[in-house]
């Protein structure tokens, strides 16, 4: 027996097992990030001096980091889109360019990192810098974890184009969908660590 | 029985022409079967249950006989631990911490869900296997590594994490590296268990027989499918609080740690700022929903061991699921409960205080409605079954003596006193792994087409039914007249515990007799493997679907894909042939009775 439903859709549930498991682990990552945030916001109503994001953050380069991951997540529409169009070579384009702007993110947050140490703001100074790196270096995580996924499906994993076309598209939905996740707790996290 | 070996000699035909041979590692170790990896996974977590039992029996020495040298085996623990043989406070802090980490995390969980999940539940829904079963593997594979990683922290320089299972900060954050290591292995263990909670979801939903609705679904997949919800939505913010502890640890944030510490004369070098409160919201937001993670499976294994053999239908079963459902949602929203005493406000207090009353409700319902039917039934009473009537007065007895302690007022006399370990070891021990030994006891069978002995199961039950009510009865006495649970030496140095110490002896007794009567299991579980009675694939007579596949259920699981024409519980129904109806069994007059 094989196992039902890794490509079709169940009929009564309306769904395949990628993309239900995919929103499971959607969900916990909620949770995750929920946990975190909740910690931060009960670090910060007990703190007597909370220092405003933006003095001590670069506001303009995190925005333009935004726009990044708002683009990469819009040339992943796109790639995942290519596909249901069975159009490979443009999906090979949209994808690369979506890894190649979590690069640029990378770079980008790797700069401001950089800043941070040379003058001596580390995670050990006081609360606000320690929910600073922990949250964006966990979310940076997610972002290594995304560009490692997406390359494979680029590269060597693209194979299944040619033999399960069907399930490689479901798995590029997935992985899509994890990305606009990744993209999303972002914009939760740029306005609360840069802006407020 | 005939027709079962030719069934199966088709379905290893068939196998032979569609599958090449595979190896002996990817077979046994590096399975992707569920059947394989749910046995890995029990086998794995019981010898952590002994292992973190033994931890237990040892501390038992120091509680009833403080100060005294424990024979030959004190000399084995080291001189670091147990100079002379006689166990430093020190040590008995790494043996408290380590066994409520390996019974919880290493062995209670892993079995129930672990195991009796992963073995039973694609069965009983008549699944092929997991619906991820690369993943699956990934699952034990994470566990066993942060098994290996707690288990090791026992080396690591100054001993094993030693601030108790609940790593409370400020205490965790300036312990010794062990911690480091605690936080580790858990990290790997909540990884492993977010891994599997995705798959039994997927798998209960996705994967059903045809016609296998959800009010047809055994009591059983209900009780997994709620449990993998638990694990899936509260397991992360611990992992996020691991994370903030170990930035802590190494980093040297202040996430837990207020300003002006001083330790030994010395004021810390922190920042300051952080809230040693945090870490418990969070501690307990996973591990409140983490205790009914424990009992849940273990009632369903108690529904579909009742249901078997008292030969009717769970009484109530739309309740029961209700029930369960609605436990499973308020277990999210009552974990303070377990910080009354840390000042968060009696604001705080009465809302939790609240939703704890509120929760009983539905764990009321599920255990009158197991009572209820148990009314009217012709019971049998095999190994598995004394098992499972056991556990509904001990879980009985572990709820209510509940109820006092999620008052706040009554909270401040039972506070961290023998009496909270009375209480929810009675719910996790004679309760929730009596209920894991029914399950063993019942599904063996399907595992290996043989039954375990019945005399021997039956010395071991009675030893470990009587053994159990020994060890924690006592602890109710002592808890009474307030004893603190931390003590390492039972609280010999308090006036008001000298009246009960006695009662310290008698529980270490019976934690060593209970153990005693553990070698019964352990030679019956080997020994039945090969010498135990042949049967055939239903040997209890049951309804569900896992007893229509061949025992042991070839790779696939099943000859003929099932399909399900009824509920799961139709015992003795009237005008019927037998007194069980397969849920397998078409409504019409079969003209192939010969399915099962």
């Amino acid at each position: 027996m094989e196992i039902p439903y890794t490509v079709a859709e169940r009929p009564d549930t309306g769904l395949n097992n990628v993309k239900l498991g995919i929103w499971l682990f959607l969900a916990s990552e909620v949770m995750l990030f929920g946990g975190l945030f909740s910690a931060y916001i009960l670090l910060r109503m007990g703190a007597t001096e909370w220092p405003l994001g933006s003095t001590l953050l670069n506001v303009p380069i995190g925005t333009f980091n935004t726009a990044v991951l708002i683009g990469s997540s819009v040339t992943m529409v796109m790639a995942h889109a290519s596909l249901k169009l069975g159009n490979f070579d443009k999906f090979r384009l949209y994808m690369g360019l979506t890894i190649l702007l979590a690069f640029t993110f990378l770079g980008v947050k790797g700069y401001e990192y950089w800043e941070k140490i040379t003058h001596d703001h580390l995670p050990a100074q006081n609360t606000y810098l320690a929910i600073y790196w922990t949250l964006t270096g966990l979310h940076g995580l997610h972002i290594v974890g995304g560009i490692i996924v997406n390359s494979y499906f680029w590269g060597p994993g693209s194979a299944m184009w040619r033999t399960k076309r069907e399930q490689f598209i479901n798995r590029v939905e997935a992985a899509g969908l994890y990305w606009h996740f990744v993209d999303l707790v972002w914009i939760f996290l740029f306005p609360v660590l840069y802006l407020l | 029985m005939e027709n079962v070996t030719t069934a199966e000699q088709i379905a290893h035909a068939e196998h032979g022409h569609e599958e090449h041979e595979l190896s002996f590692l990817q077979t046994y170790v590096f399975s992707q079967d569920h059947k394989v990896i749910g046995i890995q996974y029990a086998v794995t977590a019981m010898l952590f249950l002994l292992f973190g039992f033994s931890l237990m029996m040892l501390m038992r020495w120091s509680l009833a006989f403080p100060g005294a040298s424990l024979p030959v085996i004190g000399n084995l623990l080291g001189q670091t631990n147990a100079p002379g043989g006689i166990m430093l406070p020190e040590f008995y802090n790494q043996l408290g911490a380590m066994h409520g980490t390996i019974m919880v995390f290493l062995g209670v969980v892993p079995l129930a869900v672990g195991g009796f999940g992963n073995f039973v539940l694609p069965l009983q829904i008549g699944a092929p296997d997991m619906a991820f079963p690369k993943l699956n593997m990934f699952s034990y594979w994470a566990f066993f590594l942060g098994g290996v990683v707690m288990i090791a922290s026992f080396f690591a320089p100054g001993g094993a994490a030693n601030s108790g299972w609940t790593s409370y900060a400020p205490l965790s954050v300036i312990a010794t590296q062990g911690q480091t290591w605690w936080l580790i292995g858990m990290i790997f263990l909540i990884t492993s268990s977010l891994l599997g909670a995705i798959n039994f979801i997927v798998t209960a939903i996705q994967l059903r027989a045809p016609g296998l609705s959800f009010m047809r679904l055994p009591f059983f997949v209900w009780a997994q499918l709620v449990t993998a919800f638990l694990l899936l939505l509260a397991f992360p913010p611990l992992e996020a609080a691991g994370v903030l502890q170990l930035m802590d640890r190494l980093v040297g944030t202040s996430f837990f740690m207020p300003a002006g510490l001083v330790v030994t004369d010395q004021p810390l070098e922190y920042s300051g700022g952080g809230s040693p409160l945090l870490w418990q919201h969070l501690f307990w937001f996973l591990a409140h929903p983490e205790v009914y993670v424990l009992i849940l499976p273990a009632m369903g294994i108690v529904a579909e061991i009742v249901a078997t053999n008292t030969r009717k239908p769970l009484w109530g079963y739309k309740a029961l699921v209700g029930s369960l459902v609605f436990l499973g949602f308020m277990s999210f929203v009552v974990w303070a409960h377990h910080m009354f005493m840390t000042g968060m406000g009696t604001t705080m207090s009465s809302f939790f205080q609240t939703t704890t009353m509120i929760i009983s409700i539905p764990s009321v319902v599920i255990l009158s409605a197991l009572f209820i039917s148990l009314y009217g039934g012709s019971i049998r009473f095999p190994v598995p079954m004394l098992f499972a009537l056991a556990f509904l007065p001990m879980f009985g007895i572990g709820g209510l003596t509940g109820l006092p302690l999620g008052l706040s007022a009554p909270d401040l006399h039972f506070h961290d006193t023998y009496y909270v370990i009375g209480h929810f070891h009675y719910v996790v021990a004679p309760g929730t792994i009596l209920a894991l030994f029914a399950g063993i006891y019942h599904w063996y069978p399907k595992a290996t087409g043989r039954v375990m002995n019945e005399l021997l199961g039956k010395i071991h039950f009675w030893g470990s039914f009587i053994a159990m009510n020994v060890v924690f009865m006592p602890m109710f006495i002592t808890g009474l007249a307030g004893v603190n649970r931390r003590l390492y030496d039972g609280g010999l140095e308090y006036a008001h515990a000298q009246d009960v110490l006695g009662w310290n002896v008698v529980s270490s007794y019976g934690a060593w007799t209970l153990g005693f009567f553990q070698i019964f299991f352990i030679f019956n579980f080997f020994w039945s493997i090969r010498h135990g009675k042949q049967v055939d694939d239903n040997p209890w007579k049951a309804t569900t679907l896992e007893w229509q596949a061949p025992s042991p259920p070839p790779h696939g699981n099943f000859t003929t894909p099932p399909e399900v024409h009824r509920g799961p519980y139709e015992y003795s129904v009237p005008g019927a042939a037998t007194d069980f109806t397969m849920q397998g069994q078409a409504s019409d007059p079969d003209p192939e009775p010969a399915q099962v």
